[in-house]
């Protein structure tokens, strides 16, 4: 090696390598004899890599990112902390077995419940769990919006770095980089300047903090709106939607699109007191009235012969959907429009539960039914919704009003929370579960005691009765995270594999008890996860 | 000192034991739960066909002990009991250990236990022990033994020999011919000649060969990469054609380089050791656990190797950010810093502060001293003080917070979600930062931030 001379640069000796020492002679000087001309490059390649490895210099510094801004949110307790990497290494796991869950909780689907109870205590999210929090937001969209507003500004920092977490900046952050809502200036700022996403998120921040404010916004620049960008500006009035809005509303129903002129009939008519109520009403009430020839008590109906360009732009749409009739489809429109309040004055000074249960000429019940319903969600109107509900332990599945388990779960929706946990406990009380499962999804976790306890009875009696547990599991699942806590002792009686009654489908009994299990360790899992946090 | 979570399921041999076992990390499958304040935790777990299984972890270990069948280590169960320990108190109270999970501490609290295990491993202070109490009735087998080894290891040397000759003509033909030409040739004639190694008993040349041929053709700048790398055989080579001329420390790191077992022989060092990284690299045959220590009072690095054939997790497992009493022995060889885990004192502690470092320049400083001792280390461990992880998609860096210098972060290494957590922590702001400094950048390996004294490990898969 001594023969090297640290002239020989490191270069001439790649060259020599690639090229072979058959066809170049390494350039170090001394001519090598043929045979030991390769070793000799080595030699040479040796002194210069072990020279270079141990001379290596630092490189120059790229621009440093900007720091992230300051997340004030209170840290994590320790146990709590530990908690929410279980849940997020859970979800990492290989999805294995589909099909049989055993007795263990699904962690997955508790991690929205930890997160929105980890939100309401103003907890910050430690920063070395922001990646994983951000990949689990990446995979499921209905983790997003919970999972960014923890994650924090750090977070919505950190997915400023990552293609793969783009998502996050995408105006689903709501509050994060924009303005403070009562600051004119850089509200109107981003207004004027800002990408759709972020127009769209201030929006809603605004109207969230002064709906007069947001229509002011929107009035101004309405005009040089794309119909599109619009149509979801004319979206985001649905929160906070008041008499106020009328005039703006009114004058978008001579809009250029017709999507926005439907949406902003449809905004109007959930105003009763708006000019577009009044004109529904007017028209609705012309097709609907008391039939004067029955002997018994019976709406009369006579569907409009026409959409006229009046009703047309008050948001009827005049050519009905493939399979319906133009007139039925007509009537529907107008009575879903009109203020409910209408119909007692024009029924004979009737209740809405009179009204509900008359009788009416040539079929039009189920039309007109159906339409009510959508006009008590549309004007929340509790009063009405009780009366097409009915009483939920009524022995016909069937209501009064409304027939579909969708209209049921829509005007369960308007009454306040209490009334509707008990009316689904009547009717899991009466019917079961095998219908109650869009019913369940509208009763505010963690379910009312009555609640609790009926789903836990008809779960116990659909076990007595020997039913295949995988037709509950949707029920189940659904009891693992809204049941109470409080009731996983009372549950415990359930986890012991019964005898089989006759009839039975086989092994039904193991999957039961490993369901109850499941179910038992869940709720002791949320009643720790809350302790953690209350910490 | 409970352990937490993260430390839990760093200990999992791989995701589906861990998804399993943080299925039992509740109370509801358990009873009977109990610890005893020095690390030792017990419980009965329900199984799936209701009979319950006992299990026991000494946390100190870890070692583990459960009635199940599973021939994983740790089991679920052990898993699941230790995250319900993580847990907290309230599911594991402080309590007698029932006599089945006695029976088993007790056998392995005794120190003349531990001698035995260690004597069933081959460790070498047990045997000097048997040399002299067999002394008088058996010293002629003794030295016989020890002369038949010291025939096997010349005939050993002998072949290694005749190997390191055979790869140096097959450099020779390499150079001649040019680097052009072989990467045209393929992997097979690399195979090949890595076989013979093993053939020669030289694993470590075989190893080496076998990257050779990985690295023809591999993408820009290979042909640089194959001479540096090809050079440095050639100077594996010669040093061990002429070991006798080497001074001693040299000649053993040769040793080891070409692939004879080193056994751990010099004073054994107690100290409290943090637990700097522990992270795992796995080919079809074996699973390498590595972990890297750092004693507080000694200031030494060292390094852990266990090792777990294909697809069984290795035995020796601490978490990092964990503190040990604990005494290990160096391997020999100069700059190694290889160690075995011997006594360990008293229960783990959480580490209070990141250990001391340094800026980029002094880590490749070290790095090049290192090279003074063992030409062929890849990397030295360091730990850099005050830096800020910088993203970029050309690759990252680690900069000086003060400074205009930086170091490139090692595109190899494996755990790119490792370093979104760096970057995480960091915020934009100022780190320390452990990891392995090498002529390909520097890998990370954990980090801490001023916020917490918790160290973040950049290489468990719990949370990738």
């Amino acid at each position: 090696m001594s023969r090297t001379t640290p002239t020989t640069t490191w270069d001439d000796l790649v060259t020599s390598a690639m090229l072979g020492t058959d066809r170049r002679t390494p350039p170090d000087g001394a001519p090598a004899p043929g045979s030991q001309a390769p070793l000799a490059l080595l030699d040479a390649a040796a002194v210069h890599t072990v020279r270079r490895r141990a001379g290596l210099r630092p490189s120059t510094a790229r621009p440093r990112p900007d720091p992230a801004p300051r997340d004030d949110r209170r840290e994590l307790p320790g146990p709590a902390r530990r908690r929410l990497a279980a849940l997020l290494a859970d979800r990492v796991a290989p999805a294995g077995s589909a099909g049989r869950r055993g007795a263990a909780p699904d962690l997955t689907e508790l991690l929205p419940q930890w997160l929105a109870a980890a939100e309401a205590h103003g907890y910050r999210a430690p920063a070395s769990a922001l990646p994983a929090l951000l990949d689990a937001a990446r995979a499921r969209t209905d983790l997003r919006p919970l999972a960014l507003r923890f994650a924090g500004p750090r977070g919505i920092w950190l997915a400023g770095h990552n293609a793969e977490w783009r998502f996050a900046l995408r105006g689903t952050a709501a509050g994060t980089a924009l303005p403070a809502p009562g600051d004119g200036p850089a509200v109107r700022r981003l207004w004027e300047e800002g990408l759709f996403a972020e127009r769209v998120a201030l929006l809603g921040s605004v109207r969230a903090h002064d709906p007069g404010a947001a229509v002011a916004l929107l009035s101004e620049t309405w005009r040089t709106e794309r119909a599109e960008d619009r149509l979801m500006f004319l979206d985001s009035l649905r929160t906070g939607l008041s008499d106020a809005d009328e005039p703006f509303l009114e004058q978008a129903l001579s809009d250029r699109s017709r999507n926005v002129r439907a949406t902003a009939a449809e905004l109007l008519s959930a105003l009763p007191g708006s000019a577009l109520a009044g004109r529904m009403a007017a028209r609705a009430a012309e097709c609907v009235g008391l039939d004067r020839m029955a002997k018994v008590a019976a709406i009369a109906v006579e569907a409009p012969y026409a959409c006229d360009a009046g009703m047309e732009r008050d948001g009827v749409a005049p050519a009905p959907p493939s399979g319906r009739g133009e007139r039925s489809w007509w009537l529907g429109r107008l009575v879903e429009a009109a203020p409910l309040a209408v119909w007692p004055e024009r029924l004979g000074g009737r209740t809405p539960e009179e009204i509900v249960a008359l009788p009416a000429a040539d079929g039009w019940g189920d039309e007109l039914h159906a339409a009510w319903c959508r006009a008590a969600v549309r004007q929340r109107d509790p009063h009405w919704a009780r009366a097409l509900l009915g009483v939920s332990s009524q022995p016909t599945a069937r209501g009064p009003g409304a027939s579909s388990l969708a209209e049921r779960a829509s005007l369960l929706g308007t009454l306040p929370a209490g009334e509707r946990a008990e009316w689904v406990a009547g009717f899991v009380s009466a019917h079961g579960l095998s219908e109650a499962f869009q019913l369940l999804g509208v009763c505010p976790v963690p379910w009312a005691e009555p609640l609790g306890r009926a789903v836990v009875d008809a779960l116990d009696i659909a076990r007595d009765a020997g039913s295949h547990p995988w037709s509950f599991s949707g029920v189940m699942g659904l009891a693992e995270r809204c049941l109470d806590p409080g009731e996983a002792s009372r549950l415990e009686l359930l986890t012991a594999t019964p005898d089989e009654p006759e009839g039975a489908s086989p092994g039904a009994g193991g999957y039961w008890s490993e369901a109850f299990r499941r179910l038992v360790s869940t709720l002791r899992l949320r009643a720790a996860m809350q302790a953690e946090l209350s910490a | 000192m409970r352990w937490t979570a993260e430390q839990v399921l760093a200990l999992a041999p791989d995701a589906a034991s861990r998804r399993a076992g943080s299925g039992l990390g509740l109370p509801g499958p358990w009873s009977e739960t109990g610890g005893s304040g020095t690390g030792a935790v017990w419980g009965l777990c329900r199984g799936s066909d209701g009979r319950p299984y006992r299990t026991v972890v000494d946390s100190t270990g870890p070692a583990y002990r459960c009635s199940c069948p599973s021939r994983r280590a740790p089991c679920k169960h052990a898993l699941g009991l230790l995250l319900l320990w993580a847990g907290g108190a309230g599911a594991v109270p402080d309590a007698e250990a029932p006599g089945w999970a006695e029976e088993w501490l007790a056998g392995r609290s005794s120190p003349a236990r531990r001698r035995e295990e260690r004597a069933a491993h081959g460790g070498p202070s047990t045997s000097a022990a048997d040399t002299t109490a067999a002394d008088t009735t058996a010293g002629d087998t003794t030295a016989g033994d020890a002369g038949a080894a010291r025939r096997r290891a010349e005939r050993r040397a002998a072949r290694i020999t005749a190997g390191a000759r055979e790869l140096e003509q097959r450099l020779a033909d390499l150079l001649r011919g040019g680097l052009a030409s072989a990467a045209q040739s393929g992997y097979g004639p690399w195979e090949e000649t890595a076989a013979r190694m093993v053939d020669a008993q030289a694993p470590g040349l075989a190893a080496r060969v076998r990257e050779l041929g990985a690295l023809a053709g591999s993408g820009q700048g290979w042909p640089a990469r194959l001479l540096e790398e090809s050079a440095l055989v050639h100077l594996l080579d010669r040093a061990w054609l002429e070991i006798d001329r080497l001074p001693e420390p040299l000649a053993a790191v040769v040793r080891t380089r070409v692939g004879l077992t080193a056994t751990a022989g010099g004073p054994a060092v107690r100290d409290d050791w943090l637990v700097l990284a522990q992270y795992d690299s796995a080919d079809a045959k074996l699973t390498t656990r590595r972990i890297w220590l750092r004693g507080r009072e000694t200031g030494r690095t060292a390094l852990l190797l266990s090792y777990g054939a294909a697809g069984r997790a290795p035995g020796l497992a601490l978490p990092p950010g964990l503190v040990i009493d604990a005494e290990i022995v160096p391997y020999g060889g100069a700059g190694r810093l290889r160690a075995e885990l011997r006594e360990r004192f008293g229960t783990p502690v959480p580490v209070k502060a990141p250990p001391p470092g340094g800026s980029t320049e002094e880590a490749l400083a070290a790095y090049g001293r290192a090279l003074r001792d063992d030409p062929w280390l890849d990397a030295w461990p360091v730990t850099l003080e005050d830096v800020v992880p910088v993203p970029s998609d050309d690759g990252w860096q680690l900069a000086d917070a003060r400074g205009p210098s930086a170091l490139p972060v090692a595109p190899a290494a494996g755990f790119r979600s490792g370093l979104w957590r760096l970057l995480a922590v960091s915020g934009g702001g100022p780190v320390t930062v452990f990891g392995e400094c090498g002529h390909r950048g520097f890998a990370p390996l954990a980090a801490w931030s001023g916020d917490s004294p918790e160290t973040v490990a950049l290489t468990s898969t719990a949370l990738s």
